[in-house]
């Protein structure tokens, strides 16, 4: 059935697996029709795709130091976007992001302006450079850009304190569905989560990702597209819901209106579960000062232009040209997912808020909410909460709670889908959440064992033994990650912005200076990272800590404050010493003509 | 090196227009979100909310993409692109 090479046969090979899971949908839901349990269903989905992600990362093994590091540089542009937005959509972004726009409108959805404009960063200002370099990882490029192992040290570290702020959240997000999907407890399903993640990466690397990311894509904007159709299509708000939704905002304005915000007392809040918020925002109303939107959209745009694990899929691609074209593919596709929420939120608000819609909860008595059953079920996973502040007998708008991933897990059920829909859910969640752990897993203990042992430790060590070292790197690291995860210390999104904040305030001038300024050089460079890590830092715990903060920098957007301090101490210290030898120089030059040879050859 | 320097000069001109217009609709709009969002938008859907769910987004990907085209000319202007194909 298959001739010819695996590269030519891609767009055969995805058709074919695309087809396999819709089938597996099918049969699911025939299973259901027949009256397989909730929970055979819910472990068949996430076995069956973890199984199938396992044999891509087995199939994907390999031996040769190109392939694991860049996947042999032979990923065609469509694919690798793929490949990026998989990467890039991690399970917040899946599960917690409609929410997020349920209950906080406008004021959030900068996150979403600034997680796609990012990439006109990566597109413009990087990616195609750091492609001709030809490194391997992030602080590859640094330590031979700006020369000498202090340098190529501080990348290592910005980024590792980066990447493992965010894949801790990565790694706890596996363990809620594992432990949801399979009914185990939390503590063993976080490790669950774990050996499926390094199922994918370990014996191939970046090329056993690469694959498995595609795979883990095509289930992921699945099990996000087809309930957000499905549901607009069951409560009768258009066939095409991004183009037909107007209307149902408008509708949701109009509630607001006649419910009113009533702002619930300090003792009334205090009895309701932990986690659980009301709507006490407009939907689609302006809710926020145009500060506070732009600063929080252009700190994530900067950081999504430093943070390591998107930039190294971009060495993937065969050639300068494609690495442009590839961001653009990427940001395409996560646009079908990113577009997708807000279509969500809105349906999902509309469904439990509108008294004329059979779904509607506001304004029926409390005994008969508390008397239907999806109610009955979110309310005990502690996703769900109403009570009768009031003493009227009635549910308001005030008095009904529900946490922000229920608006992702919730809303087939609350719609009427049938149960096969809500464990493709699952399955979507694992898969963007474990492709996301895969990616930055990877590149941390890809930075640890190609820049620090093989690069500065033992620069003679052969292939087998970096691919050892990288390989038991990997283990450790994800270990470690999971075991932090274990302790359950930080919601999912809290740390995912944080990791943003924390690249932008080390890398983004190192690196965007590394093309753009040949004058700057290591000092410069070494100081920009030092410096500007530790003020975002110290800034964030001052913050932490009460600190009122100044123009308007907020924990959520410190890496400003860090990355302006790199700047300037990356400007000021780079004029103040000497300039670049002149073979760094002209290695800047060759980095900026899309022809020729890659500026550093590696073995 | 005249050649490299002259690529290198349009190559900054398309950064800064692309950067320019990357500006405008990721933060030069939202400086005018409340005004804005009176005015109905494609599909009507208040503008600024518009712009915030598919606008915004969707024209990232096309600046990407022309970009990208503009980026391939220079280069194949200059004798720079590389051979073979994506």
């Amino acid at each position: 059935m298959i001739k010819g090479n695996f590269i030519d046969n891609l767009p055969k090979i995805y058709g074919i697996y695309t087809g396999g899971f819709i089938a597996f949908i099918i049969i699911m839901a025939i299973g259901e029709q027949m009256g397989m349990t909730a929970k055979a269903i819910g472990i068949s989905f996430v076995a069956f795709t973890v199984a199938i992600y396992a044999i891509i990362g087995w199939l994907s093994r390999t031996a040769q130091a190109s392939n694991y590091y860049v996947a042999g540089r032979s990923v065609p542009t469509v694919f690798n976007g793929m490949a990026t937005a998989a990467d890039w959509m991690s399970g917040a972004s899946f599960v917690a992001m409609a929410g997020g726009i349920y209950f906080k409108g406008y004021g959030y959805m900068a996150l979403l302006v600034g997680w796609t404009g990012g990439y006109v960063l990566v597109a413009t200002l990087l990616a195609p450079y750091l492609r001709k370099f030809g490194c391997y990882t992030v602080p590859d490029f640094v330590g031979t850009r700006y020369g000498g192992n202090l340098a190529r040290l501080c990348a290592v570290i910005v980024l590792t304190v980066a990447s493992f702020t965010y894949v801790t959240a990565q790694i706890n997000a596996t363990g809620t569905i594992a432990s949801v999907a399979l009914d185990i407890p939390f503590q063993y399903a976080v490790y669950i989560g774990l050996i499926s993640i390094l199922l994918c990466s370990m014996l191939g690397g970046m090329r056993g990702v690469t694959w498995t990311q595609v795979a883990q894509y095509i289930v992921l904007i699945i099990a996000y597209l087809l309930p957000v159709f499905w549901i607009s299509n069951n409560i009768g708000a258009g066939f095409f819901p991004h183009f037909m939704l107007a209307d149902e905002v408008a509708r949701i304005g109009e509630l607001e209106q006649q419910f009113g915000f009533v702002k619930n007392s300090a003792a009334d809040l205090a009895t309701v579960p932990k986690g659980l918020a009301g709507i006490t925002k407009a939907h689609s109303e302006v809710n926020a000062t145009p500060w506070a939107f732009i600063s929080l959209a252009l700190a994530m745009m900067m950081g999504t232009a430093s943070l390591p694990h998107v930039m190294m899929r971009f060495f993937t691609t065969p050639s300068v040209k494609a690495a442009r074209k590839s961001v653009g593919w990427s940001v395409f596709f996560i646009f079908l997912l990113y577009s997708s929420a807000p279509m969500l939120a809105t349906l999902s608000k509309l469904a439990l808020i509108d008294p004329n819609l059979s779904t509607g909860i506001i304004g029926r008595s409390v005994a008969e909410v508390q008397a239907i059953d999806w109610y009955q079920n979110w309310n005990q996973a502690n996703l769900m909460y109403v009570s009768d502040f009031n003493g009227n007998g009635t549910v308001e708008l005030n008095e009904f709670f529900m946490a922000g991933k229920a608006v992702v897990l919730a809303t087939p059920e609350v719609a009427g889908l049938p149960y096969v829909i809500s464990g493709l859910v699952a399955a979507g969640g694992m898969a963007a959440a474990m492709s996301t752990a895969d990616g930055l897993i990877l590149a941390i203990a890809n930075a640890i064992s190609h820049d620090v042992y093989y690069k500065m430790i033992d620069p003679k060590a052969e292939t087998a033994k970096r691919l050892t070292v990288a390989r038991v790197l990997l283990v450790v690291i994800g270990f470690a990650g999971a075991t932090i995860a274990a302790m359950e210390i930080q919601g999912i999104l809290g740390s995912v912005i944080w990791a943003f904040d924390f690249a932008m305030s080390g890398l983004f001038w190192p690196l965007v200076l590394g093309v753009w300024w040949k004058r700057a050089n290591k000092e410069g460079a070494v100081a920009g990272m030092v410096l500007g890590l530790l003020s975002g830092l110290f800034y964030l715990i001052w913050v932490r800590n009460g600190g009122s903060g100044f123009l308007g920098i907020t924990q959520l957007t410190f890496g400003i404050f860090g990355a302006g301090v790199s700047l300037v101490s990356m400007v000021i210290v780079t004029l103040m010493t000497s300039e670049p030898s002149s073979a760094i120089q002209k290695m800047v030059d060759d980095a900026r003509v899309p022809a020729g040879t890659q500026v550093i050859s590696q073995k | 090196m005249a050649k490299n320097a002259q690529h290198w000069e349009k190559t900054k001109g398309l950064l800064i227009i692309t950067l320019a217009l990357w500006a405008i609709f990721s933060m030069g709009i939202f400086l005018f979100g409340a005004e804005m969002n009176t005015v109905t938008g494609p599909f009507g859907y208040p503008l600024t909310y518009w712009f915030t769910c598919q606008g915004s987004l969707g024209f990232f990907v096309i600046l990407i993409f022309w970009f990208a085209g503009r980026q391939e000319k220079i280069d194949e202007e200059f004798g720079f692109a590389e051979r073979g194909e994506d």
